[in-house]
């Protein structure tokens, strides 16, 4: 990541926030898609957030993309352009373009309200006029007016139509008289705006290299890809946002990657279950008969997992869960998106349980963690929770390539085989052997000496039922050893101490890329802090000594009641005075303004008031 | 309970199946459940049938919730895994670990709490993947451990051991299953060795989803006067309509069964169940026909039991799914990852 500072008279190129808001159903995704993957093909950095609602035609949804020379991921709170394609939300649209920026929107019906603000330009593009002269059919109309705007953007911004062509020819492969229409539609915008408004404005695309060696992806798709390479052969699920999209990668991956084509049958099974009861009892089932298997789900979702997970953990049965976070409580708002599952997931289920939590900050991370959450679910025998949410899971971001090392073999941790069973005199399912917590299991339908019962209900370490004090102490205390054991295995957190500082910025998960940026506007404030971004529950070693070492810790987070601030005065000795909470939970990304505008107020009111002054008059 | 635990060396003269094994191989722990439990005789059952069939013991899988009857897959083949799991929720153990290894004989026990009430979401879901695995309602129409409240099976004016009477209707598991599409239906009672030993044993040969809902009454809290349950209402009302005789593929089938009464249902396996209608009129091959035919029954008091209703043909989840012959939990790494050569490939498409 580069440092740079923010400036006005630059910023312009290679460096704004375009926000496009339409209607759900009305094909804008493809346009959308469209614009962001030509400026990622022009070799610059580029970030995509969309904004939907939870219905599945005539919503209003906003798409927000950022061209980032600087290669920043997060949010910047900005709107340079705003597409304002939804007469529904005009008003609010308007409102929120950034002094200095400009409008687009369909002239078609004009709209002298739109003019009202004087420090904006406004654009007036008759899309829909262009497409029903160009076009038939009212559903070809529609879906072109929007791909129409993504003509004006380029000829705006200074796309490369060959790019746009390119990309098109890709994605109507099958399908080549779709890329003709829509190369129509794109003409057609792109030779209104160059014959009517000066072209390119002064904000606008210049190529860069930016963007070799990275991909863009969404978490979830990541994450699924994970599954198929750490050899995952049983998935179980039940339909909910924002975790679906897994799940149909998963499946996708696997109908292209295990079917054999000789015999057409599958190495994976797939399983829709009745509900998220039923998902993590079948995760649980396959993982204790030796396969990988592996669930995702959403905060609704873990809320009716409570009981079978407390019995994996007790019976100390493997299982991989992706909870891929949205807003709640309850339902919530299950498009938008949080950080709220922290505390439900590392302590679910009645009982002194505690559950080994993977935190990514994007997709990158999605995948190599989903690699790791088997390897430690099956050498911990224990559930392992991966953390993403919806902005990691659903968005595209750009991260660098996926790389796997081929030497990789997966991880099952101690399991009996069947030669080694017979060697012993007895079995005895939860007995330390090796005084590390963990102890051995076997398979049903090895070795008659190997048979156990796994149950929820208070086991001796022998493997026995038990009412006995004593015995069923020995095995808790025990499950608490492998607890320490895990602190060693888990990744470790993310620290940048480069700063020397005595504050410092700690977090979780995709908060990383707004804070990233923070730091940099901060610095320009002469504000030097320290990062550390906490990897995993339990909290590895290192974390300890950071807190302690820090005189002001400011907690960044996506909820209200800063539950990852509450798990690390849980967890750690860090004195509770120390910690200011920053708390976004509005169900959007967090942004990298809020951050500096936070650490501003709490150690440099004067600075952040004459930084609102600054944008005020601006 | 019996306070003696028998020791583990089998008598020389122990007759031996074909593995050489003798039946108290077959045998699992103590059971703690009251004297004269009907649950301990259909653990019986189950043990005479592994043991008939001669399943290696390690490849028996035994699986239950929460309840008195679940308890009981602790109380038969030693030699097999357990997994006692959370009420109402064993069809979800049951359909992961079978997804994982579609090698193993899978046995549920179940309760009428746990399958009808608490698990009754479960228990169709089971039916419609037409899960391979033998499911046992162990069905006693009171809850035990909890002392004596009714539970989903009960039936309207059956009195409760403290004179309350039940005013609410039954869910049967037989008439259900049914309507759902399970392949194998059947019911008994704990109480008929001689009709449950080869009904289990068809069940565990069958391919798909095997339900055998075995009326088993509970001594301490059903089987006083007023109880539809008790042993004494349960042998004046349960009429054998269909017996099933499972003949195994090396047996030759040497049945005097009268051409026309007798049908024989041949299994994946090449085993076959020899039905003999004790119920005239009554097709256990006709959906439709069985299940009005148990209902106009029952609206006259009596249960039929048997084999009430077989289909060998279904597919069963893993011929949907499309599966490998191998479980899946055998399949080498190396066949299941793209490497890196593949991982390439695929990022293709995200530049």
């Amino acid at each position: 990541m580069t440092t740079s500072t923010p400036n006005p008279a630059d910023r312009r190129v290679n460096d704004f926030a375009i926000k496009i808001a339409t209607v759900n159903g009305t094909g804008s995704a493809s346009a959308n898609t469209l614009l962001m993957k030509a400026i990622f093909r022009s070799g610059i950095p580029v970030m995509g957030k969309n904004y939907f609602p939870s219905n599945i035609q005539g919503l209003p949804t906003w798409y927000e993309i950022r061209v980032t020379k600087d290669g920043y991921v997060a949010r910047s709170g900005r709107v340079d352009v705003m597409v304002a394609m939804n007469a529904e939300t005009y008003a609010k649209d308007v409102k929120e373009v950034s002094p200095g920026g400009y409008l687009v929107y369909d002239s078609t019906w004009p709209r002298p309200a739109l003019l009202k603000r004087e420090d904006i330009t406004v654009i007036g593009v008759p899309l829909a006029r262009l497409c029903n002269e160009s076009f038939n059919g009212v559903r070809t109309r529609i879906l072109m007016k929007n791909i129409c705007y993504a003509g004006v953007l380029a000829a705006l911004l200074d796309l490369d139509l060959e790019i746009i062509r390119k990309l098109l020819a890709e994605t109507y492969a099958k399908k080549p008289q779709l890329v003709d229409s829509n190369m129509k539609a794109i003409q057609l915008g792109y030779d209104y705006a160059k014959a009517n408004f000066t072209c390119p404005l002064p904000l606008r695309v210049e190529k860069l290299d930016k963007t070799s060696g990275h991909i863009l992806i969404d978490g979830n798709t990541a994450a699924a890809l994970g599954c198929v390479f750490a050899g995952a052969t049983v998935a179980a699920w039940y339909p909910i946002t924002p975790s679906t999209s897994l799940m149909d990668a998963y499946k996708a991956f696997c109908d292209r990657t295990r079917v054999d084509p000789a015999t057409g049958r599958k190495n994976f099974a797939f399983i829709q279950a009745e509900d998220e009861l039923a998902a993590i009892g079948m995760v649980i089932g396959a993982n204790w008969n030796g396969a990988r298997a592996f669930t995702a789900t959403s905060g609704p979702g873990i809320s009716l997992m409570n009981e079978f997970l407390g019995l994996a953990y007790y019976a100390e049965v493997p299982a991989v869960v992706f909870d891929i976070q949205r807003v709640g409580p309850s339902t919530g708002m299950p498009t938008r998106t949080q950080q709220c599952d922290v505390m439900e997931c590392a302590y679910a289920a009645h009982g002194d349980t505690r559950h080994v939590c993977l935190y990514p900050a994007n997709p990158e991370e999605c995948f190599y963690m989903a690699v790791q959450a088997f390897d430690l679910a099956e050498r911990l025998q224990t559930p392992v929770f991966v953390l993403s949410d919806l902005d990691i899971g659903m968005n595209d971001w750009m991260c660098r390539d996926l790389k796997w090392d081929d030497a990789y073999r997966p991880d099952r941790g101690k399991v009996l085989d069947k030669e080694a069973v017979q060697k012993l005199e007895k079995f005895y399912r939860f007995f330390d052997k090796d005084g590390d917590g963990i102890t051995y299991r076997t398979l049903p339908g090895v070795h008659p000496k190997g048979a156990y019962f796994a149950r929820g209900s208070g086991h001796s370490q022998y493997g026995t039922y038990t009412e006995d004090s004593t015995e069923y102490q020995i095995v808790l205390d025990r499950l608490m050893k492998k607890w320490d054991t895990a602190k060693k295995l888990v990744p470790r957190a993310v620290i940048d101490a480069t700063a020397g500082s005595d504050i410092g910025i700690v977090t979780i998960g995709s908060c990383e890329g707004a804070i990233h940026e923070a730091m940099d506007i901060l610095k320009t404030h002469n504000v030097h802090v320290d990062y550390m971004r906490v990897r995993s529950f339990p909290l590895s070693e290192d974390v300890e000594r950071f807190l302690a070492a820090h005189k002001l810790l400011f907690v960044v987070e996506q909820n209200r009641d800063a539950q990852f601030r509450a798990l690390l005065t849980l967890e750690s000795a860090v004195e509770k005075s120390k910690l200011r909470s920053l708390l976004h939970y509005n169900g959007m990304p967090i942004s990298s303004s809020f951050i500096v505008e936070g650490v501003l107020a709490e150690i440099r009111p004067r600075d952040l008031a004459s930084l609102k002054d600054a944008r005020a008059s601006a | 309970m019996t306070f003696m635990p028998k020791p583990k060396v089998a008598h020389p003269s122990l007759p031996k199946n074909a593995l050489g094994l003798t039946r108290r191989e077959y045998e699992g722990a103590l059971s703690t459940l009251c004297a004269g439990c009907g649950h301990d005789s259909i653990t019986a059952a189950i043990t005479e049938a592994c043991w008939e069939l001669s399943l290696e013991p390690q490849n028996v899988v035994k699986l239950s919730g929460i309840g008195c009857s679940s308890k009981t897959t602790a109380y038969f083949v030693s030699g097999g895994h357990g997994f006692n799991s959370v009420h109402g929720r064993m069809p979800s153990i049951a359909m992961g670990a079978n997804a994982a290894n579609r090698k193993l004989h899978y046995i549920g026990v179940s309760g009428d709490g746990d399958t009808l009430s608490i698990g009754l979401g479960q228990f169709c879901h089971a039916i419609r993947r037409n899960l391979n695995m033998l499911y046992i309602i162990e069905n006693n129409g009171v809850y035990g451990l909890t002392k004596g409240q009714f539970s989903a099976s009960a039936d309207i004016g059956t009195k409760a051991k403290k004179g309350e009477t039940n005013f609410q209707p039954p869910i049967d598991p037989v008439l259900l299953a049914m309507t759902l599409g399970a392949t194998f239906v059947a019911r008994s009672f704990s109480g008929d060795k001689r009709q449950l030993v080869p009904l289990i044993q068809a069940g565990l040969k069958h391919r798909g989803f095997a339900l055998i809902d075995v009326l088993s009454p509970c001594v301490t809290f059903n089987d006083h006067e007023g109880s539809t349950k008790s042993y004494a209402y349960t042998r004046e009302h349960y009429e054998p309509a269909v017996h099933a005789d499972f003949v195994p593929l090396e047996r030759e089938i040497v049945a005097d069964y009268k051409e026309g009464e007798t049908l024989p249902v041949v299994m994946h396996d090449g085993s076959r169940i020899v039905l003999r209608k004790l119920e005239s009129g009554y097709d256990p091959t006709n959906r439709v026909a069985a299940a009005t035919h148990i209902q106009e029954r029952m609206k006259e008091g009596e249960y039929l039991t048997g084999l009430l209703y077989v289909e060998e043909s279904e597919t069963e989840f893993h011929d949907i799914n499309a599966t490998p012959e191998a479980p899946l939990n055998s399949i080498p790494f190396e066949a299941l990852t793209p490497g890196s050569k593949g991982l390439e490939k695929i990022l293709a498409r995200y530049r």
